[in-house]
């Protein structure tokens, strides 16, 4: 396989696509692609072993599959109890909604705040936002594509935060056991809530943000710049 | 000319010619703005050095309480790794996996696959496989939840602290000390001075 270093390029701006190169997901290499093909496989980067494709594969139906199980998943992530705590012969089941409820109540506004954000927001936001791009991109929108790019950054850094709850009920059922007298057990609705933060986290691994900009070719306005 | 290099935007594909970069100094994509290349200072031995401090913080937080809880005469002092016994005893083998491995084998791997990497690079030497397991190190990234998992501790004291006396023990400073440490190991790694050795091996 050709590794391509430095090439002649038309003097216009082009893609990597355009001027039939691969260009490696992890480390960046640009390979050489036969020109004829432009879909399947291409086999792996020859520096870091990353298998090598012109654009994520399904990129499309795959984020779309992902976003649907996020989405049933999401019910009973929300309807079915997280915890279970007894205290003195009390016993109560929490929710992640009854968790946000009772920092409200109890006036810590920036734990629930913190809570709802990371449980309730940002799964939602994320759906909604790969949805949107998804849809965009299927449609061959040509609206905006540096903010649409950068809601995808937006997803992908985020993704991860949504594990708060997830870790803050590792922690109560590892501290909270001591029989009668406090105890926290994990019900199944953690895991429900944990598979949608990973379901998510696929889906925006799945896309590709490259789609974006395929339907439009590049401005000619557009200079590179080493260095800021 | 010579030195320049061609790199293709991660996020919209588009081809740049990239000359070298100082310093302390990165470069952006003109079309979308997506990060293309940064060049750091020293960027090898500060990695290596932190990384290998993070190892030591990783092994200590997680052989040692982190926190306690007190109620009515009665205490107990848990470790990280506690409370994902208790998600396998409870039935929940897979939550317990997706625990352990964001909170502990993710950033262990991160930081010794880091270390076989750039060891032999600040020797001048050679180990097999170097460059594929270095995009491990680049893959798990997203999977090293640390940061989170002390948002995590945080609310938990908080919502406990009602209910019983918390006691932070010796784990929890490291765990904290743990975060920066990852945190500035990751800062100081320049993956694009790592690839670029690639052709001398
Ligand atoms: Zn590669
Ligand atoms: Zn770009």
């Amino acid at each position: 396989m050709e590794t391509v270093e430095d090439v002649l390029i038309p003097e216009t701006v082009a893609t990597a696509k355009a001027a039939f190169l691969l260009s490696c997901p992890v480390c960046h290499l640009l390979v050489r692609r036969p020109p004829e093909a432009s879909t399947g496989l291409f086999g792996r980067c020859p520096r870091c072993g990353e298998t090598l494709h012109l654009r994520k594969p399904n990129s499309i139906a795959r984020t779309w599959a992902l976003i649907i199980a996020a989405l049933i998943f999401y019910i009973p992530a929300n309807l079915i109890p997280i915890t279970t705590v007894t205290s003195l012969g009390s016993v109560q089941t929490d929710t992640i909604m009854s968790g946000v409820i009772y920092f409200i109540a109890t006036g810590m506004w920036p734990i629930a705040l913190i809570i709802f954000t990371a449980s309730i927001f940002i799964p939602v936001l994320k759906l909604l936002i790969l949805s949107f791009l998804v849809i965009s991109v299927q449609r061959h929108s040509g609206w905006r594509p540096k903010d649409r790019t950068r809601l995808y950054r937006i997803v992908e850094t985020i993704g991860r935060w949504s594990m708060v709850d997830v870790f803050v009920v590792t922690i109560l059922v590892a501290l909270v056991h001591l029989g009668a007298l406090a105890n926290v057990e994990p019900r199944s609705g953690v895991i429900y809530f944990a598979a949608v933060v990973l379901l998510t986290m696929f889906a925006a691994m799945g896309f590709d943000p490259r789609l974006i900009w395929d339907v439009k070719e590049p401005e000619d306005e557009c200079e590179y710049f080493p260095g800021t | 000319m010579k030195n320049e290099h061609l790199i293709a935007c991660h996020d919209c594909d588009l081809l740049h010619r990239v000359s070298e970069i100082p310093d302390g100094m990165s470069a952006y994509c003109c079309r979308c703005g997506a990060l293309l290349a940064q060049s750091k200072r020293n960027s090898v031995e500060r990695t290596l050095a932190l990384a290998l401090a993070g190892l030591f913080l990783l092994i200590l937080a997680n052989s040692f309480p982190f926190l306690g809880f007190k109620i009515q005469g009665q205490s107990r002092h848990v470790l990280l790794l506690t409370g994902i016994r208790r998600f396998y005893i409870s039935g929940m083998p897979w939550l317990a996996l997706l625990v352990l491995f964001t909170t502990f084998i993710a950033p262990l791997l991160q930081i010794l696959l880091l270390m076989y990497v750039l060891l032999p690079l600040y020797l001048g030497v050679k180990f097999p496989g170097m460059f594929v397991l270095f995009r491990w190190v680049q893959k798990l990234g997203s999977w090293s939840m640390m940061e989170v998992f002390m948002v995590g501790v945080l609310v938990s004291i908080v919502k406990l602290a009602k209910m019983a006396q918390i006691i932070p023990d010796v784990a929890l400073f490291c765990f904290m000390a743990l975060i920066f440490v990852l945190a500035a190991c990751m800062a100081s790694l320049d993956p694009h001075q790592i690839w670029k050795q690639w052709k001398t091996y």
